[in-house]
């Protein structure tokens, strides 16, 4: 690769490159390095939203697979995280516990594969209809899904401990090392807090990486056949059933690994979160951050889990009508309703390509710079 | 027997709501080609607006008044929100319409305090004695004016010049244009109407029970009502409608008899009847099937 030309590829192995650019790999190790560092800097609150937020995007990158990468809408997104979440708990959960039933085996590298392979295995006993349908039909049928999925846990009580009394979710231990308890890390005294974020962070990065390789391979080039024109993917030799079925295998993968990590941070869960809303917002993490891009999805997913905290932390003291109080009428619980609706809006309108195209033209106007084109 | 005829009424009248409310999914399907999931905010917000209205004007004037001021606001959402999105997507519209969905109904809660709202209707929960069977005075309200408004929707698209522009453009936007047809006008009117078929249905979801925050949820149920008739036919939503109505009241009724369904499968039924006709007729009922050209 040359230095000076970033854009000038010599062999088709640099242009098909995980890191295709010089910037890129700089870029990384330092958004790395700093993602390291934070734990060490930033106070134990932000941390756990840091965390949520990592483990946000590794659910957003799956969304994004199937949606973005090979254009299948699928409002199911909260179906999947719900089987990852229950198989992870179960999985983990304390043989004998009258609630909620469990098998006792809390090793991370045996429950979280797991939660992710019964959530890809849904996936793909879902893909027939994906391969039947298109379009708007797929995102009702999906969004079925979550009302169907919703149901079977609301009666369930065995598994998933009772409305409104919720379970305890996965236990984040490792060959017995613990991650939700303080203690030591390599030899440092850390909080409960920075090993949460310390070990979401490299789950991401590797949720996110394996993203990126699959997105450069036959299978990424398939995908994108397939969302650009369906019919013209097939003409060319796509197998088009087999392609619909290993996106929503592997989204449903990256759902149901999400799912069984993301509530290890609050401790416990219950039936009710897995709704229509969830989807949405996985959705609206996609859209919002950039659809089609792996850095896209992460982006969302942090605008999305950050705001809550902006809008009730800021907000009141620029804002000072604006109560915090959710008895009282307009306040920040109805804001964050609003302008997470109007977000999603004004992105669409304004800027389809999300955070990411607003990267692209930031990056555009320096590059010609001081030039306007 | 009887136990079964009843709960087909009780079927036909909660149906006839759906019909009403996947009417206007697909009026505005066949005009845009996009689903509007803006549908539930603008049902809640209609029933929301009977409930004061209802007052000061009675029951007769206020729902005409909230239909028409729903209308209003479908209208002022399709001109500032969904007309720049013209040519976009359909998908992306749709989210979009989820955004629109979000904010009114965030709004609109705020109108919904803690205390219980009713649309102050006439009939309640009173039954009436018909060939024997005890049938519910709402159900029969439901029917009725679902068939006034599916009437009143085949003569306007039978016999007025809109109607007549309005099934031109839902053939071919371009070749309507082409022959003077105003497809801006389309669109306005296509919203403007589902927004009072919503908000009409929206004010029966509520009639003998109260308005709530989550009184939209019912119109989700209009969902796999119109995959079922299929997106683009107007018939098959109100037959649609009536089917979904019937099984749901139907498995409510018998549900208890097979435990392992669990107490509430009524509820989920519409999905699950979707799914099933889904796998044999992907288009639904009734709809089109497209034609792909590469």
């Amino acid at each position: 690769m040359s230095v000076g030309r970033p854009l000038l590829h010599t062999s088709y192995a640099s242009d098909m490159a995980l890191f295709n650019t010089g910037t890129k790999k700089v870029a990384f190790a330092a958004l790395l390095g700093v993602g390291l560092a934070l734990p060490f800097v930033l106070t134990d609150d932000i941390l756990l939203q840091l965390a949520s937020a990592c483990v946000a995007a590794i659910g957003a990158i799956g969304l994004n697979l199937v949606t973005g990468y090979a254009g299948q809408v699928s409002l199911g997104h909260a179906f999947f995280l719900a089987i990852g979440a229950y198989t992870g708990a179960y999985l983990s959960g304390d043989r004998g516990d009258f609630r909620a039933m469990g098998l006792g085996v809390d090793n991370m590298l045996v429950w979280l594969p797991a939660a992710g392979l019964v959530a890809g295995l849904a996936g793909v006993l879902v893909a027939p209809l994906a391969t039947r349908l298109r379009g708007l039909y797929l995102a009702i049928v999906t969004l079925g899904l979550v009302f169907v999925g919703e149901y079977i846990l609301t009666e369930w009580n065995g598994m998933t401990g009772g409305l409104g009394q919720g379970r305890r979710a996965a236990k984040l231990s490792l060959f017995g090392y613990r991650f939700d308890t303080d203690g030591p890390l390599l030899g440092l005294e850390v909080t409960r807090a920075q090993k949460l974020l310390l070990l979401m962070l490299v789950l991401l990065v590797i949720f996110a990486i394996a993203a990126r390789n699959l997105a450069r391979s036959k299978v990424g080039r398939a995908f994108s056949a397939v969302r650009d024109r369906d019919i013209a993917a097939g003409v060319i030799g796509v197998n088009l059933a087999r392609y619909k079925t290993i996106a929503f295998g592997i989204s449903s993968f990256y759902a149901g690994c999400a799912g069984a990590l993301l509530y290890t941070i609050n401790g416990r869960f219950d039936a009710g979160q897995f709704n229509l809303a969830l989807s949405v917002l996985f959705i609206a993490m996609v859209l919002v951050g950039g659809a089609g891009t792996v850095s896209g999805a992460i982006l969302g997913a942090f605008f999305f889990t950050l705001l809550p905290r902006f809008t009730r932390d800021v907000i009141p003291t620029v804002a000072p009508f604006v109560s915090t109080s959710s008895t009282e009428q307009f306040n920040v619980f109805q804001l964050e309703g609003i302008l997470y609706g109007a977000l999603v809006i004004v992105f669409l309108i304004f800027e389809p390509r999300g955070l990411f195209g607003i990267w692209i033209r930031v990056r555009n106007y320096w590059k010609a710079w001081p030039f306007s084109y | 027997m009887r136990t079964f005829l009843e709960a087909c009424t009780r079927g036909l009248g909660q149906g006839s709501v759906y019909a009403l409310l996947a009417l206007g999914f697909v009026i505005i399907y066949k005009a845009t080609r996009v689903i509007s999931f803006a549908q539930p905010a603008f049902m809640l917000v209609g029933a929301v607006l009977v409930t004061y209205l209802v007052g000061p004007l009675g029951f007769w004037v206020a729902v005409p008044l909230a239909a028409v001021a729903t209308a209003g606001l479908a209208l002022g959402v399709e001109r500032a929100v969904v007309r720049p999105m013209v040519g976009k997507p359909a998908f992306v519209v749709a989210i979009l319409t989820l955004g629109v969905d979000q904010v009114v109904r965030v709004v609109t809660n705020g109108f919904l305090p803690s205390d219980v709202r009713h649309v102050g209707d006439p009939w309640g929960l009173r039954t009436v004695l018909i060939a024997g069977l005890s049938v519910q005075e709402r159900h029969i309200a439901m029917l009725i004016a679902t068939a006034a408004l599916v009437l009143a929707l085949f003569a306007f698209f039978r016999y007025t010049r809109m109607g007549l522009a309005m099934r031109a453009a839902s053939y071919d936007q371009e070749a309507a244009l082409a022959q003077g047809v105003s497809v801006g006008a389309v669109f306005a009117v296509s919203w403007a109407m589902a927004g009072a078929l919503a908000a009409v249905a929206g004010v029966f979801s509520a009639v003998g029970g109260s308005v709530d925050q989550l009184l939209w949820i019912i119109t989700l149920t209009a969902l796999p009502v119109i995959i079922l008739g299929g997106l683009d036919s107007l018939p098959g939503a109100v037959l649609g409608g009536l089917i979904v109505g019937l099984v749901q009241e139907i498995t409510a009724t018998y549900q208890s008899n097979i435990g392992w369904l669990g107490s509430n499968f009524s509820y989920i039924t519409p999905y699950v009847v979707m799914m099933l006709v889904l796998l044999v007729r992907p288009y639904g009922l009734f709809g089109t099937r497209e034609v792909e050209r590469v």
